[in-house]
């Protein structure tokens, strides 16, 4: 298929807003933390290694996880904050994965250094639980081809963005981002697909994914 | 009164489109919101600017006002001071008077609707007239840590509650109920946000007689101890010592707190007719305050408790280099070193007022930096947005929602 063919199905934009929704769990220690993580719903470890995207978009890129944040700024912990900063969320395919890894990590760090089980935050310092409840909504945009794609690109919100790149391929378990799943298997152009599944998206502020997206894109159809 | 396309310039197109599409999904659904007090504080202000904007998004929203005379407001603001932690002097009387008053209320008011939005505690007992319809209590306090005998009586309401709104996590509490997380706002286009020509902020510091030929701090909040303006005068002080600076406080007091007037006598005395201490209890005008803050070198907002603590986000959105308590809902407005400076004792305020004084690139970046992130997180379509959720969240008990 031609570079700017039209595809067989148009790619429709969706937006993804969320609230935030308070559990009532809370941890001051090491080790409350980590029990509370094997308990907690999944939408809170999503809500925790994702919402600075959001909130602080400004301020990426890299922006720290949730939990990285508290561990290295309440209770001290820069090494062990390190750690968990730097999991790798792109490989992870699914919260369950996830979860399971920033479990170990915590596990991993106690066992090799016990007096950090014994540090506790203040009370003004606890870890908040919280879990994102999400709203999807289809926008008004609809693109056929990738001069579309580019031009939607340019106008729909960080929120849909955010959707289609982050929140569809983990929260929801799809293998890919739906961009790349959309130019793949409707447009044909498994390169393109590839360059941008190849992004790792936690490096960018979402204005610079939006960028970056629409750059790979414009090269395909000039 | 702005109209919702007009913030298209600021937050973008795709924003308000949003706005739409979410609200065409409560269309038929009618919203009413119920507080104690129509004018002055934080929700009163909020509320006489989401109300037409709901509408315009053609949403059946109402708001309605609980009356209550001098002694029920004694007791509410005493209900106040005990949800923020402080000793207070409570008895059966005092909850006696407000069941009464509470029980007028709910004989007297229509409270027909959909979807009951109560704010704060004043209204809180309507709930036991509750039908076959959803009720969300919207708690604006600051409860990270509140006196017990209040709470325990105030929870009896909450539970009946289908849902309990908090500006911040560390102010909810164990419930059987959900909760959820929405920060207030500000609107960029009321006269307290806009932007001001220079002549008009000049002919407002001469009609009250305010100098800008020395560095201006100044700390904008109703007369109230737990907005410390005692603190504020402490940390002047300090500063002083090695800055030659003025220190202007002002604000109004709200129709529901009865205590202003004693706490402006304490500040009048505490400045000891300092020439360079300005205290100004205004009626409540806007485009006043907007100047006010606008004329400021530095923004101090040095609470003991908060509810949230719009006057950051208003002086933050006007890119102002802001020193405030690490309290409430202040840390989410503020990251340290980035988008302002905490603070926790009038020293400390004193030493991060001296640090943007004397460092004025840096009080500029900070100040920038807290614009944007008003910008992303704490203008009033993020705050429509979220409450429209909300109301939507009630039918739907999941955590993803395909609507």
């Amino acid at each position: 298929m031609g570079k700017t063919a039209r595809a067989a199905e148009p790619f429709r934009f969706y937006t993804r807003l969320h609230l935030t929704e308070l559990t009532g769990l809370r941890a001051n220690s090491l080790v409350q933390f980590v029990r509370q993580l094997k308990s907690i719903p999944g939408g809170s470890i999503y809500y925790h290694t994702h919402r600075f995207l959001q909130q602080h978009q400004h301020l990426s890129p890299e922006p720290p996880n949730d939990f990285a944040y508290w561990v290295q700024e309440i209770l001290g912990e820069a090494e062990l904050g390190e750690r968990l900063a730097s999991i790798d969320i792109i490989q992870f395919s699914t919260i369950r994965n996830l979860r399971e890894r920033i479990i170990e990590t915590i596990e991993d760090y106690l066992a090799q250094h016990p007096e950090a089980g014994t540090r506790f935050s203040r009370e003004s310092g606890e870890f908040h639980f919280k879990k994102a409840v999400s709203f999807i909504l289809p926008t008004r945009y609809v693109s056929y081809d990738l001069g579309e794609f580019m031009d939607t690109l340019k106008r729909i919100t960080t929120d849909s963005i955010y959707f289609h790149i982050f929140e569809a391929r983990l929260r929801l378990e799809k293998k890919t981002n739906d961009f790349s799943n959309w130019i793949e298997t409707a447009v044909g152009n498994r390169e393109l697909a590839l360059a941008i599944a190849r992004l790792d998206p936690y490096v960018y502020t979402l204005e610079d994914l939006r960028r970056t997206i629409i750059h790979l894109v414009g090269k395909e159809i000039r | 009164m702005a109209q919702i396309d007009d913030y298209i310039p600021i937050v973008g197109e795709s924003v308000v489109e949003d706005l739409r599409l979410i609200a065409s999904r409560l269309k038929g659904k009618r919203i009413r919101n119920v507080n104690s007090t129509a004018v002055g504080g934080g929700v009163a202000e909020i509320l006489n600017r989401m109300v037409p904007l709901w509408r315009e998004l053609e949403l059946d929203v109402h708001w309605d006002v609980i009356r209550g005379g001098e002694q029920f407001f004694e007791v509410t603001k005493k209900f106040h001071n005990a949800l923020h932690g402080g000793p207070v002097d409570i008895g059966e009387n005092d909850f006696e008077i407000f069941m009464e008053t509470s029980r007028k209320n709910m004989e007297e008011m229509d409270i027909s609707g959909d979807v009951l939005l109560i704010h704060d505690p004043q209204p809180i007992v309507l709930v036991k007239k509750r039908a076959d319809n959803k009720w969300i209590w919207r708690c604006h306090i600051d409860m990270s840590n509140p006196e017990q005998k209040v709470w325990r009586f105030l929870k009896d309401f909450v539970v009946q509650y289908d849902a309990a709104v908090f500006s911040a996590a560390s102010f909810s509490r164990k419930l059987p109920i959900r909760q959820f997380l929405i920060s207030p706002s500000i609107d960029p286009l009321s006269d307290k946000n806009r932007e001001l020509p220079r002549e008009f902020i000049d002919s407002v510091l001469e009609k009250y007689g305010i100098l800008t030929d020395k560095p201006l701090m100044t700390q904008i909040s109703r007369f109230d101890r737990l907005k410390d303006p005692l603190g504020v005068i402490a940390a002047y002080r300090l500063v002083k010592k090695y800055i030659d600076c003025r220190l202007l406080l002002a604000g109004g007091t709200a129709t529901d707190d009865p205590e202003g007037q004693r706490v402006f006598e304490e500040v009048t005395e505490a400045a000891h007719r300092d020439p360079d201490i300005k205290i100004l209890s205004m009626p409540q005008n806007d485009l006043e305050i907007n100047a006010l803050q606008r004329a400021s070198t530095v923004i101090v907002q040095k609470s003991l408790k908060e509810g949230f603590g719009l006057t950051v986000s208003e002086a933050l959105w006007k890119a102002k280099p802001v020193v405030a308590s690490n309290v409430g809902g202040i840390p989410l407005q503020i990251k340290d070193k980035y988008s302002g400076l905490l603070c926790y004792s009038p020293e400390g305020a004193a030493f991060a007022v001296k640090q943007f004084l004397s460092s004025p690139d840096f009080a500029r970046r900070i100040g920038e930096n807290g614009r944007q992130h008003v910008k992303n997180n704490f203008l009033i379509t993020r705050h429509l947005r979220d409450y429209m959720l909300l109301f939507l969240s009630l039918y739907h008990g999941e955590n993803i929602v395909y609507l």
